[in-house]
């Protein structure tokens, strides 16, 4: 059983989805939804940057809304990471440092795949499947 | 990685010595290197079987050079004439220098009597490595393949060697199995030595 995630996006630097993945029934999304939320999400990153009052403002890092949170990481090279989840969720941000891990480690070190193009990595699918499970995302948090 | 800095700097590499020292390279440059080699081949071939072939000839080099090394240093400039000790050699020794690690088994074809298998549950070259399903039954293992017919060949053990995933019962992942089948003159030589 996952934690109270709904789901997990990872978009490369031009705004691209290239990972996608929901879990549970709550907020499922067709292609093309989660495409679009995906590419809203970038744009909508990039125009806070700027409007933000304090200066060096690197982007929203967490959005709250009545129904979810939205947890946003962004890595030096602008690929972001951002899981959908229950409000009030413990331990995100530590979460999505730990899958940046894992994309350097199984997605990046990966002869295979080629850069900025969606993920198919059986071994990233399998060590993120573990990651998002309930006890160990508590564990993250420690 | 740690310790680079106390190291004593040879400008000549012959008059390093042979000694261990300190072994351990960090994992991850090693695994940018050999994505590196791997994506490099790619743009150099037009089918799998021709990658598969690269890789192991890039090992090729690699093994012949290990045994060099590994003879002079472990066992006085002698080495191994028989088979199974030759086998031993490359299952822990040569092992333990490139892996940091014994090779998980060593075990006798059960169908073909020249026919040896080196099994490794999860082989260090494939630790980040995940196959695309449109290249099948492809393998990097192709690599290590490649070092251990170099250690085999330049110790006169002639033999076919590959590398091939087994699937494990229980497990997700399958294991890497290097497959060596010794040449007949080897087999024929090895019954004369009784």
């Amino acid at each position: 059983m996952a934690a109270a995630i709904y789901s997990l996006y990872i978009i490369n630097k031009s705004g691209g989805l290239i990972y996608y993945k929901d879990y549970g029934s709550a907020g499922r999304m067709d292609t093309n939804d989660s495409l679009r939320v995906a590419s809203l999400w970038h744009s909508m990153h990039a125009i806070s940057q700027q409007l933000s009052p304090v200066s060096g403002c690197s982007g929203i890092e967490l959005l709250q809304a009545d129904t979810f949170d939205l947890h946003c990481y962004q890595s030096l090279t602008g690929t972001k990471f951002f899981v959908v989840c229950e409000p009030g969720t413990q331990h995100m941000e530590s979460l999505l440092k730990y899958i940046y891990e894992l994309y350097t480690d199984y997605v990046l070190k990966n002869p295979f795949y080629e850069m900025e193009m969606p993920i198919r990595c059986e071994l990233f699918d399998i060590n993120l499947t573990q990651a998002v499970q309930k006890d160990r995302v508590a564990f993250l948090g420690r | 990685m740690i310790g680079v800095g106390k190291m004593k700097q040879y400008t000549n590499v012959l008059d390093k010595p042979l000694t261990k020292g300190k072994q351990e390279v960090s994992l991850s440059a090693f695994a940018f290197l050999f994505s590196e080699l791997v994506q490099y081949n790619q743009t150099q071939v037009d089918n799998i079987g021709e990658l598969e072939r690269r890789l192991e000839d890039a090992g090729y080099a690699v093994g012949a050079r290990v045994l060099e090394l590994l003879c002079h240093r472990d066992k006085g400039n002698r080495r191994e004439t028989r088979l199974l000790g030759i086998l031993s050699f490359v299952h822990s020794t040569v092992w333990k220098v490139l892996f940091g690690k014994v090779a998980d088994s060593l075990e006798k074809g059960t169908e073909h009597e020249d026919e040896y298998m080196i099994s490794e549950k999860e082989l260090l070259v494939n630790r980040f490595i995940s196959i695309p399903k449109d290249m099948g039954t492809f393998n990097c293992g192709a690599f290590v393949a490649g070092i251990v017919r170099g250690v085999l060949d330049g110790a006169g053990f002639p033999a076919v060697v590959t590398a091939h995933f087994v699937p494990v019962e229980g497990q997700q992942r399958p294991r890497t199995t290097i497959l060596i089948k010794f040449a007949e003159e080897v087999l024929h030589r090895e019954a004369r030595l009784g």
